[in-house]
């Protein structure tokens, strides 16, 4: 088994009302050295095999076909102890 | 006229869809069941508002994957009238039968309450029974309703004529206050290039007889129908 960690985050240019309103909230608690909050979603999923290129590219086809919307979405992930590559790309 | 309209999981809105087209029309409407995969020769079908596998990731993203919708989109390429509302227009958004995207309302509300929207082109099947500009009183009722698209797409539905309603005030005038949600150039509705494919916010069927507070709604079913007999 194999785990892998999927980060999605909205585009740059893509309005986050959500990170918007955090920043705000941060912001009066003292914490005005925050500049910007991106709020984005994380998903863990366990999949069968051990981590490969074709493990790799299954998980790229998901991101792409749901798990992310690629008009407002990136998304990046990382199989067990790997580090997360560039958004969306594979190696 | 043969509708049909497509129940989901967690859509809420198909019995209202069904009483207006079979009690206020008087046409003929049957319910598909999302796991269906025949239209059954109907002349339009409905994606209804609701709450389709409870939003879950994001709104429409997994009933675009239903059964049902890979005859739609089969039947919408043909040409097939497909009208969708509320949540049936996050879930065209989804499968790509509309261009763009929906976000969170920019106030992270909740809004359920009556809208203006102004009818921006009667060059589809949806809308030629409205008059050019003609203001229209809708309510609407949703979390997620801020449309998005890219400069370039964005370009092309105004340039194409597809953007069919704009949220506006009671006088037809667009401004930030009369713009509910938050979205690109106040769109509210748009359809494809071939104009047979319609997403809107607002809930025309719930605004199809008096009795429910509004009846501009029934324009918008009544001009599929006007299409159907030849009367446009």
């Amino acid at each position: 088994m194999t785990r892998a960690k999927v980060y999605i985050t909205y585009k740059a240019g893509v309005v986050d009302p959500q990170g918007v309103t955090i920043r705000g909230a941060l912001v009066s608690l003292g914490f005005q050295e925050v500049q910007e909050v991106r709020m984005g979603k994380f998903i863990e999923l366990e999949l069968e095999g051990s981590s490969s290129d074709q493990l790799r590219s299954r998980l790229q086809s998901m991101c792409e076909r749901l798990l992310a919307n690629p008009i407002i979405e990136d998304f990046r992930f990382e199989l067990d102890g790997e580090a997360a590559g560039a958004p969306g790309v594979k190696e | 006229m043969k509708f049909a309209v497509v129940t989901f999981p967690g859509s809420n809105c198909d019995d209202d869809c069904y009483e207006v087209v079979k009690e206020v029309l008087g046409q003929e409407i049957r319910f598909l069941w999302h796991k269906d995969r025949d239209l059954k020769g109907i002349d339009c079908v409905i994606l209804p508002g609701g709450f389709s596998y409870g939003d879950y990731l994001r709104t429409g993203a997994v009933a675009r994957f239903s059964p049902i919708m890979e005859v739609i989109i089969e039947y919408a390429q043909r040409g097939g009238l497909v009208l969708g509302i509320c949540n049936g227009f996050q879930i065209l958004l989804e499968a790509g039968l509309l261009p763009g995207a929906m976000l969170r309302n920019s106030f992270l509300s909740f809004i359920c309450r009556d809208v203006f929207v102004r009818v921006e082109t009667k060059e589809t099947p949806f809308t030629r029974r409205c008059e050019p500009q003609q203001v229209l009183k809708l309510p609407i009722a949703h979390m997620d309703g801020h449309y998005f698209a890219d400069p370039e797409i964005l370009r092309r539905l105004e340039g194409e004529g597809q953007v069919v309603f704009r949220y506006c005030t009671a006088r037809g005038d667009l401004s930030e206050e009369a713009n509910p949600n938050g979205s690109l150039s106040h769109i509210a509705g748009i359809c494809n290039s071939k104009r047979n494919v319609l997403g809107l916010m607002p809930h025309p069927e719930r605004a199809s007889e008096a009795c429910l507070g509004g009846e501009d709604g029934r324009l918008i079913f009544e001009s599929l129908l006007a299409g159907k007999n030849g009367l446009s």
